[in-house]
Protein backbone atom coordinates (compact mmCIF):
# COMPACT_ATOMS: atom_id res chain seq x y z
CA UNK A 1 0.00 0.00 0.00
CA UNK A 2 2.98 2.24 0.17
CA UNK A 3 5.33 3.54 -2.80
CA UNK A 4 9.07 4.33 -2.70
CA UNK A 5 8.81 8.07 -4.26
CA UNK A 6 12.67 7.34 -5.77
CA UNK A 7 14.85 5.04 -7.08
CA UNK A 8 16.76 3.17 -4.87
CA UNK A 9 19.21 1.44 -6.94
CA UNK A 10 21.65 3.63 -5.54
CA UNK A 11 21.10 3.92 -2.05
CA UNK A 12 22.91 1.10 0.64
CA UNK A 13 20.70 -2.04 0.60
CA UNK A 14 19.69 -4.91 3.08
CA UNK A 15 17.68 -8.45 2.16
CA UNK A 16 15.01 -9.46 4.37
CA UNK A 17 12.56 -12.33 4.17
CA UNK A 18 9.22 -11.81 4.30
CA UNK A 19 6.76 -14.40 4.23
CA UNK A 20 9.10 -16.33 2.41
CA UNK A 21 10.04 -13.55 0.04
CA UNK A 22 12.89 -11.99 -0.76
CA UNK A 23 12.87 -8.31 0.00
CA UNK A 24 15.57 -6.21 -1.15
CA UNK A 25 15.10 -2.62 0.81
CA UNK A 26 17.42 0.85 1.57
CA UNK A 27 19.02 0.07 4.39
CA UNK A 28 17.17 2.51 7.74
CA UNK A 29 13.75 1.76 6.67
CA UNK A 30 11.57 0.44 9.34
CA UNK A 31 10.32 -3.44 8.83
CA UNK A 32 6.87 -1.95 8.92
CA UNK A 33 7.16 0.14 5.86
CA UNK A 34 9.23 -2.11 3.76
CA UNK A 35 6.81 -4.57 4.11
CA UNK A 36 4.25 -2.04 3.44
CA UNK A 37 5.81 -1.41 0.12
CA UNK A 38 6.17 -5.02 -1.01
CA UNK A 39 2.69 -4.87 -2.23
CA UNK A 40 1.30 -5.97 1.08
CA UNK A 41 -1.46 -4.10 3.36
CA UNK A 42 -1.94 -6.55 6.38
CA UNK A 43 0.68 -7.36 8.61
CA UNK A 44 -0.82 -9.30 11.42
CA UNK A 45 -4.44 -11.30 12.32
CA UNK A 46 -6.31 -9.50 14.85
CA UNK A 47 -6.16 -11.26 18.90
CA UNK A 48 -9.70 -12.31 19.04
CA UNK A 49 -11.77 -12.37 15.30
CA UNK A 50 -8.73 -13.04 13.63
CA UNK A 51 -9.11 -10.23 10.57
CA UNK A 52 -6.51 -8.34 8.23
CA UNK A 53 -4.89 -5.45 10.51
CA UNK A 54 -2.46 -2.61 9.47
CA UNK A 55 -0.04 -0.28 11.28
CA UNK A 56 -2.43 2.36 12.01
CA UNK A 57 0.08 5.31 13.66
CA UNK A 58 3.73 4.73 12.58
CA UNK A 59 5.33 5.87 15.88
CA UNK A 60 5.12 2.64 18.45
CA UNK A 61 1.06 3.90 20.28
CA UNK A 62 -0.93 1.82 18.21
CA UNK A 63 1.10 -1.67 18.41
CA UNK A 64 -1.14 -2.76 15.36
CA UNK A 65 1.96 -3.58 13.23
CA UNK A 66 2.70 -6.35 15.73
CA UNK A 67 5.06 -8.87 13.64
CA UNK A 68 7.52 -11.80 14.17
CA UNK A 69 10.68 -10.70 13.57
CA UNK A 70 13.50 -13.21 13.59
CA UNK A 71 11.70 -15.66 15.71
CA UNK A 72 10.26 -13.12 18.25
CA UNK A 73 7.03 -12.10 18.04
CA UNK A 74 4.85 -9.31 19.37
CA UNK A 75 7.70 -7.02 17.50
CA UNK A 76 6.86 -3.26 16.56
CA UNK A 77 7.52 -3.29 13.14
CA UNK A 78 7.47 0.19 12.96
CA UNK A 79 9.88 0.88 15.76
CA UNK A 80 12.77 -1.58 14.31
CA UNK A 81 15.01 -1.29 11.36
CA UNK A 82 15.48 -3.73 8.42
CA UNK A 83 18.58 -5.49 9.21
CA UNK A 84 20.45 -7.73 6.86
CA UNK A 85 19.35 -11.72 7.14
CA UNK A 86 16.20 -10.39 8.90
CA UNK A 87 12.95 -13.20 8.71
CA UNK A 88 9.98 -11.26 8.76
CA UNK A 89 6.16 -12.84 9.44
CA UNK A 90 2.96 -12.06 9.84
CA UNK A 91 1.78 -12.14 13.39
CA UNK A 92 -1.50 -14.24 13.28
CA UNK A 93 -3.60 -13.60 16.68
CA UNK A 94 -2.16 -13.35 19.78
CA UNK A 95 1.38 -14.31 20.68
CA UNK A 96 1.82 -17.76 22.34
CA UNK A 97 3.37 -18.09 25.58
CA UNK A 98 6.49 -20.67 25.25
CA UNK A 99 9.36 -20.46 27.71
CA UNK A 100 9.08 -16.17 27.58
CA UNK A 101 5.67 -15.23 28.56
CA UNK A 102 4.68 -11.22 28.12
CA UNK A 103 2.89 -9.42 30.61
CA UNK B 1 24.91 1.33 42.14
CA UNK B 2 22.92 2.32 39.45
CA UNK B 3 24.26 4.65 37.11
CA UNK B 4 23.07 8.68 38.59
CA UNK B 5 22.77 11.55 36.43
CA UNK B 6 22.00 14.91 37.38
CA UNK B 7 18.99 14.91 34.63
CA UNK B 8 17.71 12.21 32.14
CA UNK B 9 15.63 13.08 29.42
CA UNK B 10 12.82 11.38 27.79
CA UNK B 11 12.29 12.31 24.30
CA UNK B 12 14.48 13.47 21.87
CA UNK B 13 12.33 15.90 19.81
CA UNK B 14 12.44 19.66 19.64
CA UNK B 15 11.91 19.90 23.20
CA UNK B 16 14.31 17.49 24.43
CA UNK B 17 17.31 17.95 21.92
CA UNK B 18 16.80 22.06 23.23
CA UNK B 19 16.80 20.80 26.80
CA UNK B 20 20.00 18.47 26.64
CA UNK B 21 22.16 21.44 25.12
CA UNK B 22 21.27 24.01 27.45
CA UNK B 23 21.57 21.33 30.05
CA UNK B 24 25.44 20.69 29.01
CA UNK B 25 25.90 24.01 28.63
CA UNK B 26 25.35 24.43 32.19
CA UNK B 27 27.26 21.69 33.03
CA UNK B 28 24.68 18.95 34.47
CA UNK B 29 25.55 15.34 33.81
CA UNK B 30 22.75 14.80 31.15
CA UNK B 31 21.68 11.26 29.25
CA UNK B 32 18.68 11.44 26.56
CA UNK B 33 16.57 7.99 26.15
CA UNK B 34 14.58 8.24 23.14
CA UNK B 35 12.65 5.64 21.30
CA UNK B 36 13.56 6.13 17.70
CA UNK B 37 16.87 5.55 15.87
CA UNK B 38 17.42 9.40 15.29
CA UNK B 39 17.21 12.23 16.84
CA UNK B 40 14.21 14.64 15.70
CA UNK B 41 11.13 13.72 17.60
CA UNK B 42 8.81 13.50 14.71
CA UNK B 43 8.22 16.88 13.96
CA UNK B 44 12.10 16.57 12.54
CA UNK B 45 11.99 13.00 12.21
CA UNK B 46 15.39 11.31 10.41
CA UNK B 47 16.34 14.57 9.27
CA UNK B 48 20.27 13.74 9.40
CA UNK B 49 19.22 11.20 6.72
CA UNK B 50 16.61 12.99 4.80
CA UNK B 51 16.43 12.53 0.87
CA UNK B 52 17.70 15.26 -0.83
CA UNK B 53 15.25 15.28 -3.71
CA UNK B 54 11.99 15.71 -1.20
CA UNK B 55 13.90 18.93 0.21
CA UNK B 56 11.39 21.25 -1.45
CA UNK B 57 8.53 19.27 -0.51
CA UNK B 58 10.29 18.98 3.24
CA UNK B 59 10.16 22.61 3.59
CA UNK B 60 12.27 25.38 5.61
CA UNK B 61 10.14 24.35 8.96
CA UNK B 62 11.21 20.95 8.79
CA UNK B 63 15.09 22.02 8.05
CA UNK B 64 14.81 24.38 10.40
CA UNK B 65 15.31 20.94 12.69
CA UNK B 66 19.34 20.66 11.09
CA UNK B 67 20.97 22.97 13.55
CA UNK B 68 19.45 21.76 16.46
CA UNK B 69 20.09 18.04 15.86
CA UNK B 70 23.63 18.98 15.16
CA UNK B 71 23.70 21.27 18.37
CA UNK B 72 22.82 18.34 20.08
CA UNK B 73 25.53 15.79 18.82
CA UNK B 74 27.90 18.37 19.31
CA UNK B 75 27.21 18.75 23.22
CA UNK B 76 28.18 16.55 25.94
CA UNK B 77 25.10 14.36 26.61
CA UNK B 78 24.68 10.60 27.01
CA UNK B 79 22.37 9.97 24.03
CA UNK B 80 20.55 6.37 23.82
CA UNK B 81 18.18 6.00 21.06
CA UNK B 82 16.03 2.94 20.54
CA UNK B 83 15.30 3.13 24.21
CA UNK B 84 11.52 2.46 25.16
CA UNK B 85 10.84 2.87 28.95
CA UNK B 86 8.68 0.52 31.27
CA UNK B 87 8.75 2.02 34.38
CA UNK B 88 9.79 5.23 36.40
CA UNK B 89 9.74 4.79 40.19
CA UNK B 90 8.95 7.20 42.21
CA UNK B 91 12.39 7.46 43.40
CA UNK B 92 13.30 8.42 39.95
CA UNK B 93 14.91 5.26 38.58
CA UNK B 94 14.02 4.50 35.38
CA UNK B 95 13.66 1.03 33.82
CA UNK B 96 14.19 1.11 29.87
CA UNK B 97 14.80 -1.33 27.57
CA UNK B 98 17.49 -0.92 24.46
CA UNK B 99 18.79 -3.95 22.52
CA UNK B 100 16.32 -6.44 24.02
CA UNK B 101 18.46 -5.67 27.47
CA UNK B 102 16.87 -4.25 30.64
CA UNK B 103 18.64 -1.86 32.35
CA UNK B 104 18.16 1.01 35.05
CA UNK B 105 19.48 4.59 35.61
CA UNK B 106 18.55 6.74 38.64
CA UNK B 107 18.02 10.98 37.80
CA UNK B 108 18.10 14.08 40.43
CA UNK B 109 15.63 15.11 38.11
CA UNK B 110 13.54 14.11 35.03
CA UNK B 111 12.32 16.11 31.95
CA UNK B 112 9.80 14.51 29.74
CA UNK B 113 9.88 15.54 26.63
CA UNK B 114 7.98 12.61 24.90
CA UNK B 115 5.28 14.75 22.52
CA UNK B 116 2.13 14.21 21.16
CA UNK B 117 0.14 11.02 19.65
CA UNK B 118 -2.81 11.47 17.33
CA UNK B 119 -6.20 11.59 18.59
CA UNK B 120 -7.75 7.93 17.61
CA UNK B 121 -10.20 8.64 15.09
CA UNK B 122 -12.86 5.37 15.75
CA UNK B 123 -15.37 5.41 13.06
CA UNK B 124 -16.49 2.27 11.54
CA UNK B 125 -13.62 0.72 9.49
CA UNK B 126 -11.03 2.31 10.80
CA UNK B 127 -9.35 -0.80 11.71
CA UNK B 128 -9.44 -2.04 7.88
CA UNK B 129 -5.33 -1.87 6.60
CA UNK B 130 -4.98 0.63 4.15
CA UNK B 131 -6.53 2.92 6.93
CA UNK B 132 -3.85 5.13 8.82
CA UNK B 133 -3.20 8.74 11.09
CA UNK B 134 -2.34 11.43 8.84
CA UNK B 135 0.57 11.28 10.60
CA UNK B 136 1.61 8.19 9.84
CA UNK B 137 2.17 9.27 6.01
CA UNK B 138 3.64 12.15 7.00
CA UNK B 139 6.55 10.41 9.34
CA UNK B 140 6.45 7.40 6.19
CA UNK B 141 7.48 10.18 3.85
CA UNK B 142 10.17 11.65 5.69
CA UNK B 143 11.43 8.73 7.51
CA UNK B 144 11.51 6.11 4.36
CA UNK B 145 10.84 8.27 1.22
CA UNK B 146 7.36 7.12 0.99
CA UNK B 147 3.63 8.06 -0.24
CA UNK B 148 0.53 5.71 0.52
CA UNK B 149 -0.68 4.47 -2.76
CA UNK B 150 -3.49 6.41 -4.36
CA UNK B 151 -6.51 7.45 -4.47
CA UNK B 152 -5.99 8.67 -1.36
CA UNK B 153 -9.15 10.19 0.54
CA UNK B 154 -7.95 12.34 3.50
CA UNK B 155 -10.91 12.88 6.23
CA UNK B 156 -11.09 15.28 9.78
CA UNK B 157 -9.98 18.07 10.90
CA UNK B 158 -6.31 20.06 11.93
CA UNK B 159 -3.64 21.92 10.25
CA UNK B 160 -1.73 18.68 9.83
CA UNK B 161 -4.02 17.33 7.61
CA UNK B 162 -4.02 20.34 5.49
CA UNK B 163 -0.12 19.79 5.24
CA UNK B 164 -0.37 16.09 5.04
CA UNK B 165 -2.46 17.01 1.97
CA UNK B 166 -0.02 19.59 0.34
CA UNK B 167 2.78 16.82 0.67
CA UNK B 168 0.77 14.73 -1.09
CA UNK B 169 -0.17 16.77 -4.12
CA UNK B 170 3.70 18.48 -4.01
CA UNK B 171 4.61 14.10 -4.71
CA UNK B 172 2.01 13.61 -7.44
CA UNK B 173 -0.21 11.45 -5.76
CA UNK B 174 -3.79 10.84 -6.71
CA UNK B 175 -6.09 12.96 -4.02
CA UNK B 176 -9.33 11.97 -4.14
CA UNK B 177 -10.92 13.98 -1.58
CA UNK B 178 -10.47 15.83 1.37
CA UNK B 179 -13.53 15.42 3.91
CA UNK B 180 -13.51 18.19 6.44
CA UNK B 181 -15.57 17.21 9.98
CA UNK B 182 -15.06 21.44 10.81
CA UNK B 183 -16.65 23.86 8.37
CA UNK B 184 -17.52 27.77 8.34
CA UNK B 185 -19.16 27.35 11.48
CA UNK B 186 -15.85 27.00 13.05
CA UNK B 187 -13.98 29.96 11.51
CA UNK B 188 -16.71 31.95 12.79
CA UNK B 189 -15.89 30.83 16.29
CA UNK B 190 -12.13 31.46 15.95
CA UNK B 191 -12.79 34.95 14.61
CA UNK B 192 -12.48 35.87 17.90
CA UNK B 193 -9.01 34.96 18.26
CA UNK B 194 -7.87 36.09 15.28
CA UNK B 195 -6.29 39.43 16.56
CA UNK B 196 -3.92 37.74 18.86
CA UNK B 197 -3.11 35.16 16.62
CA UNK B 198 -1.29 37.99 14.11
CA UNK B 199 1.50 38.20 16.48
CA UNK B 200 2.61 34.74 15.03
CA UNK B 201 1.30 35.32 11.56
CA UNK B 202 3.55 33.27 10.08
CA UNK B 203 1.98 30.37 11.08
CA UNK B 204 -1.21 32.34 9.45
CA UNK B 205 0.43 32.61 6.25
CA UNK B 206 1.67 29.03 6.01
CA UNK B 207 -1.76 28.43 7.18
CA UNK B 208 -3.58 30.59 4.10
CA UNK B 209 -0.81 28.92 1.60
CA UNK B 210 -1.48 25.20 2.12
CA UNK B 211 -5.27 25.90 2.24
CA UNK B 212 -5.09 28.02 -0.85
CA UNK B 213 -2.45 24.96 -2.55
CA UNK B 214 -5.56 22.52 -1.77
CA UNK B 215 -8.17 25.02 -2.74
CA UNK B 216 -6.33 25.01 -6.37
CA UNK B 217 -6.09 21.50 -6.68
CA UNK B 218 -9.02 19.63 -8.54
CA UNK B 219 -9.57 17.67 -5.20
CA UNK B 220 -13.05 17.59 -4.49
CA UNK B 221 -13.26 19.36 -0.54
CA UNK B 222 -16.23 18.80 1.55
CA UNK B 223 -16.82 20.24 4.66
CA UNK B 224 -18.92 19.49 8.07
CA UNK B 225 -18.69 16.07 6.85
CA UNK B 226 -20.92 13.35 9.33
CA UNK B 227 -21.36 9.82 9.67
CA UNK B 228 -17.59 8.56 8.37
CA UNK B 229 -17.48 5.20 7.47
CA UNK B 230 -15.27 2.99 5.75
CA UNK B 231 -15.98 0.53 3.22
CA UNK B 232 -14.13 -2.41 2.64
CA UNK B 233 -13.40 -6.33 3.62
CA UNK B 234 -9.70 -7.47 3.63
CA UNK B 235 -8.66 -3.50 3.24
CA UNK B 236 -10.43 0.16 2.96
CA UNK B 237 -11.90 0.32 -0.37
CA UNK B 238 -14.00 3.43 -0.06
CA UNK B 239 -14.79 6.45 2.45
CA UNK B 240 -18.45 6.79 2.82
CA UNK B 241 -20.13 10.15 4.78
CA UNK B 242 -22.81 12.62 4.80
CA UNK B 243 -22.20 16.56 3.83
CA UNK B 244 -24.29 19.18 3.81
CA UNK B 245 -27.09 16.94 3.87
CA UNK B 246 -26.00 14.67 0.80
CA UNK B 247 -24.79 11.08 0.90
CA UNK B 248 -20.95 11.16 -0.52
CA UNK B 249 -19.03 7.79 -1.44
CA UNK B 250 -15.62 8.52 -2.93
CA UNK B 251 -13.36 5.42 -3.68
CA UNK B 252 -10.07 5.01 -2.11
CA UNK B 253 -7.12 2.90 -1.54
CA UNK B 254 -5.70 4.75 1.30
CA UNK B 255 -7.86 6.81 4.04
CA UNK B 256 -5.97 8.90 6.18
CA UNK B 257 -7.28 9.99 9.42
CA UNK B 258 -7.04 12.94 11.99
CA UNK B 259 -8.27 14.58 14.56
CA UNK B 260 -5.68 16.82 15.94
CA UNK B 261 -3.05 15.38 18.47
CA UNK B 262 -2.98 15.19 22.04
CA UNK B 263 -0.26 14.89 25.08
CA UNK B 264 1.40 11.43 25.65
CA UNK B 265 0.52 11.69 28.92
CA UNK B 266 1.24 7.62 30.04
CA UNK B 267 4.68 8.47 32.52
CA UNK B 268 2.89 11.95 33.56
CA UNK B 269 0.09 9.18 34.87
CA UNK B 270 2.53 6.90 35.85
CA UNK B 271 4.23 9.30 37.69
CA UNK B 272 1.39 10.77 39.23
CA UNK B 273 1.57 14.49 38.79
CA UNK B 274 -1.78 16.37 38.69
CA UNK B 275 -3.80 17.18 35.29
CA UNK B 276 -5.91 18.96 34.27
CA UNK B 277 -8.39 19.16 31.30
CA UNK B 278 -8.57 21.08 27.99
CA UNK B 279 -11.78 21.05 27.12
CA UNK B 280 -11.38 22.97 24.18
CA UNK B 281 -9.20 20.56 22.27
CA UNK B 282 -10.69 17.73 24.49
CA UNK B 283 -7.31 16.29 25.68
CA UNK B 284 -5.64 16.20 28.91
CA UNK B 285 -2.78 18.05 29.95
CA UNK B 286 -0.38 17.94 33.27
CA UNK B 287 -0.54 21.32 35.09
CA UNK B 288 2.60 22.80 34.38
CA UNK B 289 4.51 25.96 36.17
CA UNK B 290 6.32 28.22 33.66
CA UNK B 291 9.19 26.87 33.46
CA UNK B 292 7.83 23.41 33.02
CA UNK B 293 7.56 22.15 36.71
CA UNK B 294 4.91 19.62 37.37
CA UNK B 295 3.09 18.44 40.82
CA UNK B 296 5.91 15.53 41.36
CA UNK B 297 9.11 16.96 43.01
CA UNK B 298 12.28 16.36 40.75
CA UNK B 299 9.74 15.67 37.46
CA UNK B 300 9.67 18.23 34.41
CA UNK B 301 7.62 18.15 31.94
CA UNK B 302 8.31 19.88 27.95
CA UNK B 303 7.16 20.65 24.98
CA UNK B 304 3.69 18.70 23.27
CA UNK B 305 3.69 16.02 26.15
CA UNK B 306 2.92 19.08 28.24
CA UNK B 307 -0.25 20.78 25.69
CA UNK B 308 -0.11 20.79 21.82
CA UNK B 309 1.53 24.38 21.21
CA UNK B 310 4.24 22.96 18.32
CA UNK B 311 7.47 22.59 17.97
CA UNK B 312 9.01 26.34 18.39
CA UNK B 313 7.36 26.43 21.44
CA UNK B 314 8.47 23.16 22.46
CA UNK B 315 11.66 24.11 22.06
CA UNK B 316 11.21 27.62 24.11
CA UNK B 317 10.03 25.11 26.69
CA UNK B 318 12.75 22.51 26.36
CA UNK B 319 15.26 25.76 27.39
CA UNK B 320 13.10 26.76 30.43
CA UNK B 321 12.64 23.61 32.06
CA UNK B 322 16.75 23.06 31.58
CA UNK B 323 17.24 26.76 33.11
CA UNK B 324 14.58 25.62 36.20
CA UNK B 325 16.26 22.29 36.54
CA UNK B 326 19.69 23.98 37.06
CA UNK B 327 18.08 26.13 39.65
CA UNK B 328 16.75 23.54 41.50
CA UNK B 329 20.48 21.36 41.10
CA UNK B 330 21.47 24.30 42.57
CA UNK B 331 24.06 25.49 39.60
CA UNK B 332 22.00 29.19 39.21
CA UNK B 333 21.35 31.52 41.25
CA UNK B 334 17.32 32.16 41.46
CA UNK B 335 18.55 35.90 40.10
CA UNK B 336 20.60 33.97 37.09
CA UNK B 337 17.14 31.67 36.39
CA UNK B 338 15.22 34.73 35.84
CA UNK B 339 17.45 36.54 33.48
CA UNK B 340 17.98 33.42 31.36
CA UNK B 341 14.22 32.66 31.33
CA UNK B 342 12.92 36.11 30.72
CA UNK B 343 13.42 36.71 26.86
CA UNK B 344 12.72 32.77 26.25
CA UNK B 345 9.28 33.20 27.79
CA UNK B 346 8.89 36.45 25.82
CA UNK B 347 9.54 34.14 22.39
CA UNK B 348 6.91 31.46 23.88
CA UNK B 349 4.30 34.37 24.17
CA UNK B 350 4.34 34.97 20.62
CA UNK B 351 4.72 31.77 19.50
CA UNK B 352 1.82 30.41 21.85
CA UNK B 353 -0.86 33.53 20.27
CA UNK B 354 -1.71 31.39 17.59
CA UNK B 355 -3.53 28.69 19.59
CA UNK B 356 -6.62 30.01 21.00
CA UNK B 357 -7.35 30.55 17.12
CA UNK B 358 -6.03 27.27 15.77
CA UNK B 359 -7.61 25.14 18.52
CA UNK B 360 -11.15 27.03 18.11
CA UNK B 361 -10.89 26.42 14.02
CA UNK B 362 -10.29 22.88 13.95
CA UNK B 363 -12.02 21.41 16.88
CA UNK B 364 -12.17 17.40 16.72
CA UNK B 365 -15.16 15.69 15.35
CA UNK B 366 -17.97 15.35 18.10
CA UNK B 367 -17.98 11.68 16.12
CA UNK B 368 -14.35 10.92 16.80
CA UNK B 369 -14.74 11.64 20.23
CA UNK B 370 -18.14 9.86 21.21
CA UNK B 371 -18.81 7.18 18.05
CA UNK B 372 -22.33 7.38 17.63
CA UNK B 373 -22.76 3.89 15.51
CA UNK B 374 -22.63 0.75 18.34
CA UNK B 375 -20.56 -1.29 15.55
CA UNK B 376 -17.44 1.32 15.54
CA UNK B 377 -14.42 -0.51 17.59
CA UNK B 378 -13.33 1.27 20.19
CA UNK B 379 -10.89 -0.87 21.89
CA UNK B 380 -8.73 -2.13 18.22
CA UNK B 381 -6.50 -4.36 20.51
CA UNK B 382 -9.43 -6.44 22.45
CA UNK B 383 -12.06 -5.38 20.02
CA UNK B 384 -14.68 -4.04 21.93
CA UNK B 385 -17.44 -1.70 19.79
CA UNK B 386 -18.98 1.33 21.07
CA UNK B 387 -22.20 -1.04 21.72
CA UNK B 388 -20.34 -2.98 23.73
CA UNK B 389 -18.61 0.06 25.71
CA UNK B 390 -22.13 1.87 26.16
CA UNK B 391 -23.75 -1.56 27.17
CA UNK B 392 -21.04 -1.80 29.82
CA UNK B 393 -22.00 2.36 30.71
CA UNK B 394 -25.46 0.78 31.05
CA UNK B 395 -24.83 -1.59 33.53
CA UNK B 396 -23.24 0.99 35.59
CA UNK B 397 -19.52 1.64 34.87
CA UNK B 398 -18.42 5.45 35.64
CA UNK B 399 -15.58 5.50 34.81
CA UNK B 400 -12.74 4.27 32.49
CA UNK B 401 -11.19 1.70 34.81
CA UNK B 402 -14.54 0.16 35.69
CA UNK B 403 -15.30 -0.20 31.95
CA UNK B 404 -11.86 -1.82 31.54
CA UNK B 405 -12.73 -4.14 34.57
CA UNK B 406 -16.02 -5.29 33.02
CA UNK B 407 -14.85 -5.76 29.03
CA UNK B 408 -11.08 -6.30 28.62
CA UNK B 409 -11.06 -2.39 27.11
CA UNK B 410 -7.50 -1.39 27.34
CA UNK B 411 -5.53 -4.85 28.40
CA UNK B 412 -4.31 -5.44 25.20
CA UNK B 413 -0.73 -4.34 23.85
CA UNK B 414 -1.34 -0.56 23.41
CA UNK B 415 -2.69 -0.39 27.21
CA UNK B 416 -5.27 2.00 26.86
CA UNK B 417 -3.46 4.53 24.47
CA UNK B 418 -6.58 4.38 22.23
CA UNK B 419 -9.18 3.97 23.51
CA UNK B 420 -8.51 5.76 26.53
CA UNK B 421 -10.00 9.02 25.96
CA UNK B 422 -12.57 7.64 23.56
CA UNK B 423 -14.16 5.35 26.63
CA UNK B 424 -13.90 8.66 28.91
CA UNK B 425 -15.67 10.76 26.20
CA UNK B 426 -18.51 7.84 26.20
CA UNK B 427 -19.02 7.89 29.84
CA UNK B 428 -18.79 11.42 29.96
CA UNK B 429 -21.68 11.82 27.55
CA UNK B 430 -23.60 9.42 28.76
CA UNK B 431 -23.69 10.80 32.32
CA UNK B 432 -23.87 14.30 31.30
CA UNK B 433 -21.29 14.89 33.37
CA UNK B 434 -17.70 16.93 32.56
CA UNK B 435 -14.33 14.52 31.94
CA UNK B 436 -12.87 15.68 35.03
CA UNK B 437 -15.33 13.97 36.52
CA UNK B 438 -14.75 10.37 34.63
CA UNK B 439 -11.54 10.60 35.18
CA UNK B 440 -8.71 8.52 33.36
CA UNK B 441 -7.58 4.74 33.20
CA UNK B 442 -5.16 4.43 35.55
CA UNK B 443 -1.25 4.07 33.69
CA UNK B 444 0.77 1.31 35.54
CA UNK B 445 3.95 -0.36 35.15
CA UNK B 446 5.03 -1.90 32.68
CA UNK B 447 3.56 1.03 30.60
CA UNK B 448 5.78 -0.81 27.33
CA UNK B 449 5.52 -4.54 26.99
CA UNK B 450 8.72 -5.81 28.19
CA UNK B 451 8.59 -9.59 28.59
CA UNK B 452 9.37 -11.60 32.03
CA UNK B 453 12.68 -13.26 30.46
CA UNK B 454 13.98 -9.54 29.61
CA UNK B 455 12.70 -8.37 32.95
CA UNK B 456 14.50 -11.40 34.40
CA UNK B 457 17.62 -10.60 32.97
CA UNK B 458 17.70 -6.77 34.03
CA UNK B 459 20.96 -5.85 34.03
CA UNK B 460 22.53 -5.41 37.80
CA UNK B 461 25.06 -2.82 38.46
CA UNK B 462 27.38 -3.38 41.76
Amino acid sequence: MLKRLHDISDRRKVTIDFEGMQLEVPAGETVSAAVLAAETDYTRTSAISGVHRGPYCQMGVCFECLMEIDGVPNSQACMIEVRHGMTVRRQHGARGVSDEASV
Amino acid sequence: MKPLYDLVIIGAGPAGLAAAVTASEYGLSTMVLDEQQLPGGQIYRSIEKSVPENASALGKDYFYGENLVQEFRRSRVDYLSGATIWDIGRDLTIGYLADEQARQVRAKHILIAVGAMERPVPIPGWTLPGVMGAAAADILFKSCDMVPEGPVVLAGSGPLLLLVACRLLDNGVNVAGMVETNGFSDNLKALPYLPRALRASHYLIKGLSMRWKVRKSDIPIFQKAVKLRIEGEDSATALCFESRGKAQRIPARTVLLHEGVVPSLQLTRLLGCEHQWYARQRYWRPVLGDRGQTSVSGVSVAGDAGGIFGAKTAETAGKLAAIDIAFTLQVLSAQERDLAAYPLLKVRDREMAIRPFLDTLFPPGHEALVPPNDETLVCRCEELTAGQIREAIALGALSPGQVKAQTRSGMGPCQGRMCGLTIAEMIAASRQVSLADVGHLRVRPPVKPITLGQLANLEVVE
